[in-house]
């Protein structure tokens, strides 16, 4: 039977005969029945939509309407669209709170960065090799990522509290310092508690998928390598480093996104204080737009992380294709 | 420099699984000798190996390189060399860097190193590709990008793990013989894991035969081949394997080719065990005739065989017919019925 014969029989002429008389031979009964789920085009046009749809309601619409209330003066108070032209953007930039944000949003995502994936080198590093309790410390490590935000928040909170933290009281103990620290209240520390506590909630994550990639390393190759006479640090530097490159830059461009649009911890444990000294553009967005009802420029500061985002992404996609080694 | 290895009631005791990869093994290579380590998968060949190389640590025994208790030392410091199956070449590094890199612990000079990994890329005739990276190369250059690696360092003992099980089968067979010229020249002690038995027997100056991390049999490829310790070794040595009729309390063993046709077999009557065989089925390989065939009246039940008559015999055998053949009474083996043992000669009628 050629294909021919065989398309021509799907559609126009239905098994039903075969049905009414089983004596036919086994090869017509047997004949193929071209059903929905066989057409591909059909079917993956079908599977992509709800996507599609999601993507345009969610991400395409309000990402127009963004750019559309940049250009505007349009308030919670007088939602009607007026052409301003490119007066919130220069309103913006020359506001010395948004350079601060920037600043503080920079180095809230490149500290945490790196902190995040040195972290989760060294707990994949753990977590690949065999030993007792292992599921332990995979269970510990998971742990954060497990935890509501809302309960986090909380016992964060209580951790930096500036009068009841644990912390002070573990420090006080052992002598090491005299006074509470004010986590919270003081620009530096504020920043430090701020990175800490998004390291703590993305390091699950990270080790996750750097794991991966530790995985992913031949064993033959880390056998090789230590006959050749590589001690722990050389492997490191030139076996598994190199080797976890390229997921390990996937994991840096995942967390970096989420960090640079994240205002979670920020809104939960400083709200931007002490005097902006945390604020980051996503937070100055959120409080400029929504809490003070200014929507033109809110939205105007959230799309200046846009170009951003978009130059971290193609430069560190590029790196990695050009480091691709397998 | 060649050195002697030598495993004493060496053992491997897996926990998961309660498996015993390797247990009780004694062997001694000879200085410079080119010994192999055939069995079929599973059967505790590659655990010895690492073992040997330090990757795994025995639960029980000794293992000595040059005379030298290594128990517990680091694999660089064992002065061994290893060739794994995949290879295992760095793929982010250049073939050069690949070769250079067990270099870099022994030789601070980078010029020096550069001199060492030239002079071992050409030996293997890969001069032309150190530039590249291991992706950009074929299967046949691969390995030998990998035995440079090994060669580089002057080990005192090569360990290779089935180098060849990745190369097409065209190519398997140049790279054995090259295998073979390159470790008579350097004269290394070379201990090399193979299931292919052909491999084995083409490259070994001895075999050990392993199964159930046990070994069976050790000797040159001959002996384990014409006197097989057992009938394991029989039958997973040699194709087709060995021949065996079971007769009751022991089994009566002959090599394919040892069967011919009665004409064929010369005017030396003398000592030969002649049969009738009924004849089903004949293939021609490569100009051998092997010859499917039963035997019967030499057991309580009738015997499958097979032989092989070589190209040079033109005795007609024709299907579906039962034919006379014999076997010299010397080619006749004799294993022991309960433990598959090899026993002595008994007598057999005709």
């Amino acid at each position: 039977m050629t294909p021919a014969d065989r398309a021509d029989g799907v559609g126009t002429a239905p098994p039903a005969n075969v049905t009414r008389n089983p004596e036919l031979t086994p090869r017509t009964r047997h004949q193929p029945k071209r059903k929905l789920a066989d057409n591909e085009s059909v079917l993956a046009k079908l599977f992509l939509l709800p996507t599609v749809i999601g993507i345009i309601g969610l991400v395409a619409f309000p990402f127009v309407l963004a750019i559309l209330f940049s250009f505007s003066d349009v308030t919670t108070g007088n939602p009607s669209l007026d052409f301003v032209g490119l007066r919130q953007w220069r309103a913006i930039l020359d506001s010395r709170v948004f350079w601060t944000a920037l600043r503080n949003t920079i180095v809230f995502t490149v500290v945490s960065m790196a902190l995040i994936v040195v972290i989760a080198h060294i707990l994949a590093t753990v977590l690949v090799k065999d030993f007792k309790g292992k599921w332990l410390v995979r269970f510990c490590v998971l742990l954060p990522w497990t935890t509501p935000v809302a309960l986090a928040a909380v016992s964060w909170l209580w951790l930096l509290n500036s009068i009841f933290s644990p912390i002070d009281w573990v420090l006080r103990w052992f002598g090491l310092i005299e006074t509470n620290l004010y986590y919270l209240g003081r620009p530096v520390l504020a920043m430090g508690s701020i990175i800490a506590v998004h390291v703590w909630r993305i390091v699950p994550v990270a080790t996750v998928i750097i794991m991966a990639g530790h995985m992913a390393i031949p064993g033959e190759i880390n056998d090789a390598a230590e006959i050749d006479g590589a001690g722990f640090w050389r492997k490191l530097r030139e076996i598994t480093i190199p080797l976890t490159l390229p997921i390990s830059a996937v994991a840096v461009l995942f967390g970096a996104i989420l960090t640079f649009a994240d205002m979670t911890v920020v809104f939960i444990l400083t709200r931007g204080g002490p005097t902006q000294a945390t604020q980051v553009l996503s937070s100055w967005a959120f409080f400029k737009g929504i809490e003070g009802g200014d929507l033109a420029q809110g939205a105007a500061v959230a799309l200046f992380l846009f170009p951003l985002l978009l130059a971290a992404a193609i430069l560190i996609l590029r790196a990695v294709r050009r480091s691709e080694v397998i | 420099m060649a050195h002697v290895v030598e495993v004493r009631g060496l053992k491997k005791h897996f926990e998961k699984g309660d498996i015993r990869a390797v247990d009780g093994v004694d062997i001694a290579t000879r200085e410079g000798e080119y010994l192999v380590l055939l069995g079929p998968s599973g059967c505790g060949k590659t655990t010895l190996l690492r073992m040997i190389a330090g990757l795994e640590e025995p639960t029980e025994g000794e293992i000595l390189i040059g005379g030298n208790v290594v128990n517990g030392l680091p694999p660089r410091a064992r002065g061994i060399a290893m060739v794994f199956q995949s290879y295992a070449l760095y793929p982010h590094k250049t073939v050069l860097d690949n070769i250079t890199f067990p270099l870099k612990t022994t030789i601070e000079d980078r010029a020096e190193r550069r001199e060492k990994a030239g002079w071992a890329a050409d030996l293997l005739g890969i001069g032309g590709l150190l530039d590249r990276k291991p992706r950009h190369l074929s299967g046949g250059e691969r390995q030998r990008v990998a035995l440079a690696r090994a060669l580089v360092r002057d080990p005192s003992v090569f360990l290779l793990d089935e180098p060849l099980s990745n190369l097409d089968a065209k190519l398997r067979t140049s790279a054995r013989d090259e295998l073979k010229q390159f470790q008579e020249r350097l004269g290394t002690t070379t201990i090399y894991v193979t299931h292919d038995q052909v491999e084995a027997m083409g490259l070994g100056d001895r075999i050990a035969v392993i199964l159930n991390g046990k070994v069976r049999q050790i000797g040159p490829p001959r002996e384990v081949y014409s006197h097989p310790a057992d009938t394991f070794v029989a039958t997973f040595i040699g194709s087709p394997p060995m021949n065996l009729i079971d007769r009751g309390d022991h089994l009566l063993g002959f090599r394919p080719e040892n069967c011919l046709p009665i004409e064929a077999m010369g005017s030396n009557g003398d000592n030969l065990l002649e049969v009738d065989m009924q004849v089903h089925r004949i293939e021609y390989l490569s100009g051998d005739r092997h010859v499917y065939a039963t035997i019967s009246g030499l057991g309580p039940d009738d015997a499958h065989v097979i032989t092989r008559i070589p190209a040079t015999v033109d005795v007609a055998v024709a299907e579906d017919r039962t034919q006379r053949f014999a076997v010299h009474e010397k080619d006749l083996r004799f294993f022991d019925g309960d433990t598959g043992a090899l026993t002595d000669s008994r007598p057999v009628r005709t």
